[in-house]
């Protein structure tokens, strides 16, 4: 249901008395709302939907999580069969 | 195109008694011959204008003559990588020359909306001047209305075109012929989005630019490596997918497409990401797509890196005898789905 | 795009998949909740590569879907006065309501207005203090904390000229209603990854306990939905339900505590109808009574329209899960993108106008 896109913070800055922010993703940048994650830094990625910015996404996290698929990766192939059950070619 | 700066021009404004168009500019009296006077032939004078005929009477080749019309409604008039001007000569002279013909003249029909700012007319015909001159055409006849204030949207352009079609060329949507491989000179999705993200209300600041250009010399250089092409056309409105889905169609075939050949400049990608809007289905301004026989293929590609519009060239799918009438494409992870006709203009969605 | 490129990695995907081929070793039926997950699955094709015993069901999860046609019909009522400036998502304007959609109601002369984000109405109300500003605000707990920010915002400055059409649906109460159901044949849930990013995972430990189902908090780029699948397969196989997040770098047990925290200053929680369902209990959102003056039913007094649904569409069952799309008589023939009898083939995340799109070539 809900799009939501990650993006780096680029610029932290108040308008009409919200904590707003430019929110850069790839080159297109737009001016999100950043009430509901008050924490975050210029640099850091956040999900946004609708102009809000919803999360901090969590680098460390990511990163285990892709280690975490890396090793399944390793096993499957150590079975040296692709997606379609025929061998890998090496 | 470049940027437009008007003060990139030796010529500055001309000096009018007013500064925003008045509805007596349309009359046809006194004022409308000034306006044609000291604003558009300065830009466009030549010989054939410069007459003031009601018509323009020219000397033309023999052979096949291709001939097409075009209306400029955008909004906003100045975008990022472009303005209203230049995309109504590059839009028509584009259209003529996807038949393989080499565009030669120009018509350009104006409707303004009284109070239009002088500047900005003059900026539009500097950067329309401008605009043919790099397509190498000439503006030899034209028109001007004024219109109550309300009665349209600032300023409305129409041109058309005639070129002519060289001896052995026959480029058509309906001659699509299984195993025949499809091109696409470059990135898509530009034009849609520069106008989108620079649309009031959608709150972005985007590197997206519009990548309105003539691509007249490109097909020319096409030719020149095979005049064999079987289909060529400028996926404007209603972007790649809409193109060759028409090609489909007209031809009784179907068309499979590789989605990772499909190149997407990242800003497009993150502006279309961020909107929920599929770049298939955006405008392009600059960009055409063939449909060559597979053993021309590499040679056209090759003729196209060689041109500036065409360095991105590649070859994106192929025409197959199944699925008649339908666009499929092999998605990156190996599956296959269908690219369908849009319903109707995209919409930025949250959901 | 970082933490988006590396989740679409085919070759990523492509091991996911073997692992799912390797874990499975019977018949399973899943069921993505979210339309944003349909979405993906059927642009990637997913679907076409996993293996033959795992049967995706398309849930409910599409806002536009589900909106009654009645949201329409008021919306439309209102978007109608003169003084009206009304905004939208864009995904709300093409929905049929019972004879009209905000499309034609903007052709026939409203000023109906597209918005990327409920601050932009409130940025057209107070550049246009003489007119009426109203936001249809539609969508899931995923958007609903910014719409009430909107609200919020716009008493804070005082202006008097903004409301909000609200129509919000929650999905706990939803998978509820499905699970409850005598002829529910879901074994396991993905759960909706923007949803949990606000409300956390928390809320689905009750379900997976009294239901006995997994349930998988899962992310929207082809590895994620992947990875997700194979969790919730690897727990079938197993015996076990449990909670669990593959979405972990937007998604925590509690959620976005500021989020809640605002949006249940302005909302309170109620019964709702769902287009082609019906009424789930404490399944929607209300503007709080203290609130009233921002609430556009009220303000316009558009509470009594009342509207039926098409009786040829049976987007219910396909919301359900209990036909896919191409199973109802109606798909394809009376009903398309271009005439569609039900919102689930008007949004681009419904279940019918994705099928329509990407998987039609057997009805072609």
């Amino acid at each position: 249901m809900c799009l939501a896109i990650p993006g780096r913070v680029v610029e932290i800055f108040q308008e009409n008395g919200l904590l707003m922010g430019h929110v850069d993703y790839s080159g297109t940048v737009n001016k999100v709302c950043l009430e509901y994650v008050p924490e975050i830094a210029v640099g850091q990625y956040t999900v946004v939907h609708a102009g809000f910015a919803l999360s901090v996404l969590d680098e460390e996290e990511a990163q285990q999580s892709f280690a975490a698929w890396q090793e399944l990766v390793q096993a499957v192939a150590a079975q040296g069969t692709d997606i379609f059950g025929k061998p890998l070619e090496k | 195109m470049h940027d437009l700066n008007p003060e990139d021009f030796s010529c500055p404004l001309p000096i009018m008694e007013y500064e925003t168009i008045q509805l007596a500019h349309g009359s046809g009296g006194r004022l409308s011959a000034e306006l044609v006077s000291r604003f558009f032939l300065p830009r466009f004078g030549n010989e054939t204008l410069n007459r003031l005929e009601d018509q323009a009477v020219v000397d033309f080749p023999q052979g096949r003559l291709a001939l097409t019309t075009d209306s400029f409604v955008v909004d906003p008039l100045f975008f990022p990588g472009g303005d209203i001007g230049d995309l109504a000569i590059n839009g028509t002279v584009n259209d003529v020359c996807m038949s393989g013909a080499t565009p030669l003249y120009l018509a350009a029909a104006f409707i303004i909306e009284e109070g239009l700012p002088m500047t900005t007319l003059h900026r539009i015909l500097l950067s329309m001047e401008k605009a043919a001159k790099t397509a190498g055409v000439q503006i030899v006849t034209g028109d001007t209305k004024v219109v109550n204030r309300g009665c349209c949207d600032k300023l409305f352009i129409t041109t058309t075109g005639v070129g002519l079609v060289p001896a052995g060329v026959n480029i058509s949507a309906a001659n699509l012929k299984p195993g025949d491989k499809v091109i696409l000179s470059g990135a898509i999705g530009d034009h849609g989005m520069a106008i989108l993200t620079s649309r009031e209300g959608l709150s972005f600041a985007s590197r997206v630019r519009s990548d309105t250009a003539a691509l007249n010399g490109l097909v020319d250089r096409m030719l020149h490596a095979s005049p064999a092409i079987h289909a060529m056309r400028d996926p404007t409105r209603g972007g790649l997918a809409t193109t060759l889905n028409e090609f489909a169609a007209s031809s009784g075939v179907g068309i499979m497409l590789e989605e990772a050949a499909i190149p997407v400049r990242p800003e497009v990608r993150g502006a279309c990401e961020v909107l929920g809007i599929d770049p298939m289905y955006v405008a392009n301004e600059g960009k055409l797509v063939a449909v060559v026989p597979a053993e021309v293929a590499g040679t056209v590609v090759d003729a196209m890196r060689s041109h500036p519009q065409g360095r991105e060239a590649a070859i994106i799918g192929e025409v197959v005898a199944g699925n008649r009438g339908l666009v499929a494409m092999r998605t990156a992870l190996g599956a296959q789905r269908i690219v369908d006709m849009p319903v109707g203009e995209q919409l930025p969605r949250i959901c | 795009m970082k933490f988006v490129d590396e989740y679409r990695d085919p070759a990523l995907a492509g091991r996911l998949l073997t692992e799912i081929r390797h874990t499975v070793t019977r018949p399973w039926v899943v069921m993505e909740i979210c339309g944003g997950h349909t979405h993906a699955i059927m642009k990637n094709g997913l679907d076409q590569l996993l293996p033959a015993q795992v049967e995706l069901v398309h849930g409910p999860g599409c806002p536009v879907c589900v909106t009654p046609v009645e949201t329409i019909d008021r919306a439309v009522a209102i978007a109608a006065r003169s003084e009206v400036i009304f905004t939208s998502f864009g995904d709300m304007l093409r929905v049929p309501g019972s004879s009209s959609s905000l499309f034609m109601a903007k052709s026939a002369g409203a000023d109906v207005r597209m918005v990327y984000s409920p601050l932009e109405a409130v940025a057209l109300a107070r550049q246009n203090p003489e007119r009426e500003v109203v936001f249809l605000a539609v969508g899931f707990e995923t958007t609903a904390p910014g719409n009430a920010m909107a609200l919020l915002q716009a008493r804070r400055e005082g202006l008097t000229n903004f409301s909000l059409l609200a129509s919000h649906v929650l999905v706990v109460p939803a998978i509820r209603g499905l699970l409850s159901s005598p002829s529910n044949r879901v074994q396991g849930y993905l759960a909706p990854g923007h949803v949990c990013t606000v409300m956390g995972w928390q809320e689905y430990e009750p379900l997976a306990e009294e239901f006995k189902v997994p349930v998988v908090v899962t992310g929207f780029e082809p590895v994620d939905i992947l990875a997700g699948l194979l969790m919730v397969l690897r727990q079938l196989e197993a015996g076990r339900h449990q909670v669990e997040n593959q979405y972990g770098r937007s998604v925590s047990r509690e959620g976005n505590l500021a989020a809640q925290r605002v949006m249940d200053e302005v909302f309170a929680v109620s019964d709702r109808a769902w287009r082609g369902i019906g009424v789930l209990p404490a399944s929607g959102l209300v503007i709080r009574e203290h609130l009233a003056a921002y609430d556009a039913e009220r303000k316009f007094a558009v509470e009594t329209i009342k509207a039926r649904e098409s009786e040829l569409c049976k987007s219910g069952n396909v919301l359900q899960g209990l036909i896919k799309p191409d199973g109802c008589p109606a798909f394809a023939r009376e009903c398309t993108p271009e005439h569609p009898l039900g919102a689930t083939m008007v949004s681009g995340e419904g279940a019918c106008a994705a099928y329509y799109k990407y998987h039609r070539t057997s009805h072609a």
